[in-house]
């Protein structure tokens, strides 16, 4: 296993090893790459609203992103968030970032798996 | 009718909020202070129309101490000498826009009855510039800033007082800007109140977000980000970009229609532009 665990994903560690098979698979680079286009302006721009670990100058628009992989056992869950989040919530305020292309397929998967990885 | 506006909030917040399509006018503007009243119980409606300043007190001290020496004078110094200036026939800006010149800010916008469409400020200076032989001016230029501003400043503390009158056309007119305010637009797709109400007083990365209410107040604005003075209709089609929409032209009719709504939104608010915004 590639990631350093801190103290959240030690916690859960237990969680992690019964169903992080697809996360543990997740290099460090892909992680970079994930938080990289969720950072950008022009990409996730996901920090203007959201509270995580390591973002910069982050808005309270959405909740933080914290203990992400343990709340969201099902990766999938998590996709389906980021991909629409209207589904969930039609008069949310977070853009649909796969139902409007905001970000392509790729980069929607490295975001899913960077967001899970917190 | 404000009960039920008001309970209708407690309810169900912007959900409700943006669900009664044909309430009233002055439903709206009921049910719209009471939702700031209650989201800011410790802020007076009044202080919004000092936008995000209202809202954030360390912003705001760094806002009044460019009060000091505010960028929008020199806008309002040119802006006077404008107004002085003959048109072209040799009349003046004064018998054209009125006796009450250049104290008129208060007036706009309001619904013309011969175009059968919102009049603003903006357009009525092109029109009497043309009227006299002269040639419009660019909305987004330097000329129309500073006569703006001129007007603005002249018309401080002056209370909002926009009227929907009684004809069907002008309540089109209202609703057309009324639903351009509720609906999602853009790639991002944010309508205008997901961020001046669902989430305002959050911070968007650094910025705090500001209230409807006060959105007219303050026009023309100087910018540190444009480095002018500019109109309203600007700033709209900046919000309109940030979702990467695609902005509308400026003083176009649906802008117009959204300036009506605004503008009645904050009737009994008092005029206070030009202003600095971040
Ligand atoms: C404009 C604001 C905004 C932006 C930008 C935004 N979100 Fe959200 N997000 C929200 C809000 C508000 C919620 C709360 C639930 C809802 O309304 O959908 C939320 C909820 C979430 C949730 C569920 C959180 C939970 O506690 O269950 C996740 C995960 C999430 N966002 C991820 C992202 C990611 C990843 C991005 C960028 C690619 C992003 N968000 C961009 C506003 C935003
Ligand atoms: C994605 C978020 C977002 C959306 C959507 C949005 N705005 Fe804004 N708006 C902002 C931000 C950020 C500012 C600057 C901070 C502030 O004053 O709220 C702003 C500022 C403004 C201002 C200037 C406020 C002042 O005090 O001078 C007006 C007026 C305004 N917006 C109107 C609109 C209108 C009308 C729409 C819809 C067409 C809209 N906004 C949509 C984010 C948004």
């Amino acid at each position: 296993m590639k990631r350093v665990i801190g103290p959240v994903s030690r916690w859960t560690a237990a969680g992690l090893l019964m169903v992080g098979a697809a996360a543990q698979a997740v290099d460090d680079e892909a992680l970079a790459e994930g938080k990289a286009i969720a950072t950008d302006r022009n990409g996730g721009n996901c920090f203007s609203c959201h509270m995580a670990e390591g973002a910069e100058m982050a808005g309270n628009g959405g909740p933080p992103l914290i203990q992400m992989g343990m709340r969201y056992p099902e990766r999938d869950a998590l996709k389906a968030q980021i991909f629409d989040p209207r589904v969930r919530n039609p008069n949310t305020v977070m853009p649909p970032y796969g139902a409007h292309g905001i970000l392509t397929d790729r980069e929607l998967e490295l975001v899913v798996d960077y967001i899970h990885s917190l | 009718m404000f009960v039920s506006g008001w309970r209708r909030l407690a309810l169900g917040g912007v959900v409700a909020l943006t669900a009664q399509v044909n309430a009233a006018p002055e439903d709206d503007l009921a049910a719209l202070r009471s939702f700031y009243e209650k989201r800011f119980p410790d802020i007076a409606l009044e202080a919004h129309i000092d936008g995000a300043y209202a809202l954030d007190e360390g912003k705001r001290e760094q806002w009044l101490e460019m009060e000091d020496f505010p960028p929008y004078e020199i806008a309002i110094d040119e802006g006077a000498e404008l107004f002085e200036e003959a048109l072209a026939d040799g009349s003046s800006y004064s018998d054209c826009l009125g006796d009450d010149a250049p104290v008129v800010k208060q007036n706009y916008p309001y619904f013309d009855e011969t175009t059968g469409q919102v009049m603003t400020l903006d357009l009525a200076i092109n029109n009497c510039r043309v009227a006299a032989g002269d040639e419009a001016w660019d909305y987004l230029g330097p000329e129309m800033a500073a006569l703006t501003a001129f007007i603005a400043y002249e018309s401080r503390d002056e209370e909002v007082a926009v009227e929907i009158p009684d004809d069907p056309r002008a309540l089109a007119a209202y609703e057309d800007g009324k639903a351009f305010y509720y609906t999602r637009r853009g790639q991002l797709n944010f309508a205008c109140s997901h961020c001046h109400m669902t989430m305002v007083g959050n911070k968007l990365r650094a910025e705090r977000l500001s209230a409807t209410l006060g959105h007219t107040t303050h026009w023309p604005v100087y910018r540190l980000k444009w480095k002018e003075t500019g109109p309203l209709h600007r700033r709209f089609m900046e919000c309109n970009s940030q979702v990467r929409g695609v902005p509308l032209e400026p003083q176009s009719v649906s802008y117009r229609n959204l300036e009506y709504f605004l503008s009645y939104q904050s009737n009994g608010l008092v005029l206070n532009g030009p202003a600095t915004r971040k």
